[in-house]
């Protein structure tokens, strides 16, 4: 049998869908150890674990460097990579929204300024309004833009709202809910369908009992 | 096992394959006004054309695909085998780079009863086994998939999120989408289930044939049963998988649509189906079917057998005469090895063996790797 490669995203969520994987028995010891090695293999059930940036996920797994891979539903939305969406993780769930200053007053006769890293969904949202906006693609730190008047609102994920709350900043609408999904190479679904039906199976049933 | 060799007789044998069975070369321009891609953009994969005026002011673009042009030309009445080999230009939108591809494709233009049917999707089959040994060739069938969407009663809009989802086999979305549209929970249930369908067409027939309830449905089930039983009196059914997550553009396709894909391969090598809605579109009373083989993804993914540029590296001074150092060479070249003959070794050249030739004869080294 081949093996079945699987790229996480780094950091805490990464980290909970790894003991995801492990409850099921694909498990991997090696990625416990503390080394600069960067993929990680489990000879015994056949599985090769890479963290990648969670950005990166979906391109290694359309490209079909990755297998399968695991990856927020924020950033399908932005790329829209070419790849089957098998599971919801019920994992790492937070919210797409529009956030602005506590004082914020929408004026809609003036074009709404608009910074973010999803630009996107940004465009895609107000277009749906036939609203114009002006977007300002920022990487990270997304909150000082508004705080700075650099823009009128901000689009981001936000999970519990205490950096926003911190920095006199407040949710006016939420654009979508966001969590965690298991995705697949088109192709290696074809040629690697039993081990990617197991693993789909199993998670859905662990994600079922918690 | 899991790598394919591509080469320049993968092509030819492709060619003959087509061929073989009356398929007849189709030569085409490069240009097509570019009004016929306006009309019918959503046939096309891709919306990013390359346009230019004619020296009249008239708006030509270089051909984003083969198709469309041979349906326009369609002689309702007439029926047309053919294949083609043409390059196709698209831009893309990520990278805002131009792009060249190759495409080699098979259309049948005329009526189609179950032996043409079974004949186009073998062909498509044949196609990637010349390939590949380890091949997947995945059917599904608008017509079943646009009745049981039918059932659900949607707007169009709605019902083109719900192929999306169908398309990722995304069934979370897929329920809750129907959930929140408020679709009846026995037709709910059927779309999620016709998402999870997928396996070799045996241990799936049974499956769809529980889904069907219209005439239509049982219609298509059944068209797709007797283009199985063909393609496995073929020697081919082996390969054949179920799957309904195959969308293509529903205005433009109707009853068998098929993807096929070759292991090391990331994506699908081989798109087709049964289009006669475009041709209705053209104002043409025919139906038609093809396929395209995406021979740059071919190209990208082979795996390249050779670790050497050449067999021999064959270094020569100026103590030999040119009619020596020719007849050393071909010494090589006779049995059957490739050899490059320079004064000297260029930079970053990668050989089996290096022959350093002068008037006191030939120095063999084993080359560096």
């Amino acid at each position: 049998m081949e093996y079945l490669n699987i790229a996480l995203p780094k950091g805490r969520l990464g980290e909970r869908v790894y003991e995801m994987f492990e409850k099921i028995g694909y498990g991997c010891p090696a990625i416990r150890e503390k080394n600069r090695s960067l993929i990680f293999e489990n000879e015994e059930n056949k599985v090769r674990y890479f963290w990648s940036k969670p950005s990166d996920v979906a391109i290694y797994v359309e490209r079909g460097a990755a297998d399968i891979g695991v990856v927020g539903k924020d950033i399908l939305l932005e790329y829209e990579p070419d790849i089957y969406e098998l599971l919801d993780m019920n994992t790492g769930k937070c919210r797409m929204c529009v956030a602005a200053k506590n004082t914020f007053r929408d004026n809609s006769e003036k074009t709404l300024r608009v910074a973010t890293k999803f630009v996107n969904i940004a465009r895609a949202h107000y277009d749906k309004k036939g609203r114009n906006i002006e977007i300002c693609k920022l990487n990270g730190s997304i909150e000082i833009a508004p705080i700075l008047g650099m823009t009128d609102v901000i689009v981001d994920i936000v999970e519990t709202g205490t950096t926003l709350k911190e920095n006199n900043l407040a949710v006016i609408e939420t654009i979508v809910p966001i969590s965690a999904r298991l995705v697949a190479n088109k192709a290696s679904t074809k040629f690697k369908n039993e081990q990617i039906a197991d693993i789909r199976r199993k998670l859905a049933e662990v994600i079922e009992n918690d | 096992m899991g790598t394919f060799n591509y080469n320049d007789t993968t092509l030819y044998n492709l060619r003959m394959l087509y061929e073989q069975l009356g398929y007849k070369r189709y030569k085409m321009s490069k240009f097509e006004e570019y009004d016929l891609y306006l009309e019918y953009k959503k046939f096309l994969s891709t919306e990013n054309i390359i346009t230019f005026t004619d020296l009249n002011g008239k708006l030509y673009a270089l051909k984003p695909d083969i198709t469309l042009s041979i349906a326009k030309n369609a002689k309702p009445g007439e029926t047309q085998k053919l294949y083609y080999k043409e390059n196709v230009y698209r831009a893309s939108a990520e990278t805002k780079e131009y792009k060249e591809i190759t495409q080699l494709g098979l259309e049948y233009i005329g009526d189609i009863d179950p032996y043409t049917l079974g004949e186009v999707v073998l062909l498509a089959a044949r196609s990637l086994h010349s390939i590949s040994e380890s091949y997947v060739l995945d059917i599904s069938h608008m017509g079943l998939v646009s009745a049981l969407l039918d059932e659900a009663r949607l707007s169009d809009s709605r019902k083109e999120k719900l192929v999306s989802f169908l398309g990722k086999k995304d069934a979370h979305e897929l329920r809750f989408s129907c959930e929140k549209y408020g679709v009846d929970s026995d037709v709910t249930e059927r779309i999620v289930a016709l998402c999870e369908i997928y396996g070799d067409f045996e241990s799936t027939y049974g499956q769809i044939k529980t889904l069907a309830t219209t005439p239509a449905m049982l219609e298509a089930v059944k068209e797709l049963e007797s283009v199985y039983t063909f393609l496995k009196a073929s020697g081919e059914g082996a390969h054949i998988n179920l799957d309904f997550s195959i969308v293509n553009d529903m205005s433009y396709y109707n009853g068998i649509i098929f993807r096929g894909y070759i292991e090391s391969v990331p994506c699908s090598v081989l798109s087709g189906g049964r289009y006669d809605n475009l041709l209705v579109k053209l104002g043409k009373n025919c139906q038609a079917m093809g396929f395209a083989v995406y021979v740059d993804m071919l190209e990208l993914y082979a795996k390249h057998e050779k670790e050497y540029d050449v067999d021999v590296m064959l270094c020569y001074d100026s103590s030999v005469t040119p009619v020596q150092i020719a007849e050393k060479a071909s010494e090589y070249t006779a049995q059957g090895k490739s050899v490059k003959v320079m004064p000297y070794v260029p930079d970053g050249l990668k050989y089996k063996q290096l022959v350093k030739f002068s008037e006191e004869g030939e120095s063999v080294s084993d080359g560096i790797s």
